[in-house]
């Protein structure tokens, strides 16, 4: 379960002439255990972010989150990093899989930063999440050397290796054909469902709100506390 | 720890070009002044080594580092000669041992070095395969000769003439190999020993040839008048010097004009030496030098040089290190992108810290071992190729 209140979030730019600002304020957010959530809202009405904060690599001015019946306001960043690895997977437009690994080491890279259980049993793992994406015959390729349909299916595998109770995604099929934009959905509800996973997921696109449990309006959570200065 | 190390590993192994000329480049740096220093250090020692061990020479007046280059690795194309006299009248002294060195001819790229038996004393050589040489025309060749050349006791080997296009010139004599000596990692392993006497005979001032008092050299004889009996072209000189013939060799004129390339002296004492020094001080012809000392001062010049050169390669290496560190920062900031994946993740501050880390080390740790193999190398094929260089 996703579970935020009173929760105030700013963040200023760096690094141009014209410092920016954002800022939101959520009262209330509940994604309940297992579901799988859509979220939409226009640019910049704070949907990243927002999954920034739930997986703690951005942190609240104030206000509570709990996920996973942990509430990670308080955690230190070493705290915050184990926590990711073990109750977060997530998924990025971009795949941003790394360029130097196959596409098993790819999926095991958790593992390599965590370093949590065995290699041999990691490997298992890693290798029936590709066969359960129709990727068995490529564990040895490298991330160039596949589609991009393929390489959001390897960043899928790669957030699913722990069995997170949380999977978040951020526009996951901002850069897939249409077809391969039902395919990945098609995947994370399918993944999410199979391991009880919440499963958040960000998207602009309309035709594939219809496979989620629900969808949340960002401009129904979130209040802005300012715009740019 | 691991995977860190293992991430950074991967990510070298894969970028392989940018990786080696990184390698390549802090190799070089870490190689070039580390060799030069070892091998001028070992070269230095390895040329005062076998000049410590040779009190004096005695030689014609000219270059000193020549004159001693050339008695201890046999390295002149045409030394500057003496003439026998002055061994003769050095002998009757009595101030030292002396053995004379006469270093001109070659054999098949081995330099031929008469001399007499004591030199094989006093630099401490015994005989591996074989006997010494005993007679006239019969040689002892240093183990790597033996080893190129394919040769030991009872093969044959010929002195090359100075110059082919000499025709009227020495002609080649056959030497019997009578022995081989055991390696002893200096300049006389790759020589060919014979007794002064025969490398006078290879200078052609002595030869053999039938006696013309036969009836059978009947038709060499140009003239006889009184005790002189004139031979024309066509009286046939021997080649190689046998049992049977040995008897008809001769020399012409007195031995005391003969030529010898230097003469080592061994004193008994400071004192013998002192004084043999002062007797030879003013000389107008002949110079008596510590071999040590010419040596030290050329040791000194290379010395000051190295010190330039790798003053040079620390300003190199200080360049090296800049863009290598520029390198390594311009890298950093390409992969922004993928240490914040990694902290999406889960990774901490201090886990990308330790990939990058892991990265410099392996580069590092890799140079490093390549650059000590190299040295190693270097060094252990730079002392045969210096002691090829000596004795060319």
């Amino acid at each position: 379960m996703i579970s935020i209140r009173e929760l105030a979030f700013s963040y200023r730019g760096r690094g141009s002439a014209l410092s920016s600002t954002f800022g939101m304020q959520v009262a209330e957010f509940i994604v309940p255990p297992g579901a799988s959530t859509a979220l939409v809202g226009p640019s910049g009405s704070g949907k990243t972010s927002l999954l920034g904060l739930i997986a703690g690599t951005l942190r609240a001015s104030s206000g509570s989150i709990i996920v996973n019946d942990q509430a990670i306001s308080n955690f230190s960043d070493g705290e915050l990093g184990r926590f990711r690895i073990r109750c977060i997977g997530q998924v990025f437009q971009a795949f941003e899989l790394l360029s130097y690994l196959t596409v098993i080491e790819n999926v095991m890279l958790p593992w390599y930063i965590s370093g949590d259980g065995t290699k041999a049993d990691i490997r298992k793992r890693a290798a029936d999440l590709l066969r359960g994406v129709g990727l068995e015959s490529k564990p040895s390729a490298m991330p160039g050397e596949l589609s991009q349909g393929e390489q959001q299916r390897v960043a899928v595998c790669r957030a699913m290796l722990n069995n997170p109770p949380v999977l978040l995604a951020d526009e996951p099929t901002g850069n897939l054909d249409q077809e391969n934009k039902q395919n990945v959905v098609d995947l994370l509800v399918e993944q999410a469902t199979r391991n009880s996973s919440t499963l958040l997921m960000v998207t602009h696109d309309e035709s594939l709100l219809g496979k989620f449990d629900s969808v949340l309006d960002m401009r129904h959570i979130a209040r802005p506390l300012d715009e740019q200065r | 720890m691991s995977g860190a190390l293992f991430l950074g590993w991967r990510y070298l192994a894969h970028h392989r070009f940018k990786s080696g000329i990184l390698i390549a480049s802090i190799t070089l740096m870490l190689f070039l002044p580390a060799a030069t220093r070892l091998l001028v250090e070992d070269s230095a020692t390895a040329l005062t080594a076998r000049a410590d061990v040779t009190p004096l020479i005695l030689g014609a007046r000219g270059s000193e580092l020549e004159l001693v280059l050339n008695t201890l690795y046999f390295h002149a194309k045409s030394p500057a000669e003496i003439e026998n006299q002055a061994f003769v009248e050095v002998q009757s002294t009595g101030l030292a041992e002396f053995i004379p060195i006469h270093s001109r001819f070659h054999s098949q790229g081995a330099p031929i070095v008469g001399t007499s038996l004591d030199y094989f004393d006093f630099r401490g050589l015994n005989i591996a395969d074989g006997r010494q040489m005993g007679l006239l025309g019969e040689c002892v060749i240093g183990a790597n000769v033996a080893a190129r050349l394919g040769l030991g006791p009872g093969d044959s080997i010929i002195s090359s003439p100075e110059t082919v296009f000499d025709i009227a010139g020495v002609y080649p004599l056959k030497m019997t190999i009578a022995g081989v000596l055991r390696s002893a990692g200096t300049a006389d392993d790759d020589a060919v020993f014979v007794d002064v006497r025969t490398s006078w005979i290879i200078q052609g001032l002595g030869h053999g040839h039938t006696d013309l008092a036969e009836p059978e050299a009947g038709a060499a004889v140009l003239s006889r008048r009184d005790n002189v009996v004139t031979a024309n072209a066509s009286l046939t000189q021997y080649a190689e010097i046998t049992p049977e013939n040995i008897s008809a060799f001769h020399f012409h004129g007195s031995n005391e004009t003969f030529p010898l390339t230097s003469i080592i002296a061994v004193p008994p004492d400071q004192k013998n030496a002192t004084l043999l020094r002062g007797r030879y001080h003013d000389n107008e012809l002949l110079q008596l030098v510590l071999p040590g000392k010419v040596l030290d001062d050329l040791l000194e010049t290379v010395f000051a040089v190295q010190n330039y050169v790798i003053l040079g390669l620390a300003i190199l290496s200080l360049a090296t290190v800049a863009v290598i560190t520029l390198v390594f920062l311009l890298s950093q900031q390409l992969r922004k992108g993928e240490f914040h994946t990694l902290s999406r993740i889960g990774a901490s501050r201090g886990y990308i810290s330790m990939l990058i880390a892991s990265e410099i080390g392996f580069v590092f740790l890799i140079s490093a071992l390549l650059a000590a193999g190299l040295t190693y190398v270097t060094r252990y094929y730079a002392m045969q190729i210096l002691q090829s260089f000596l004795t060319l």
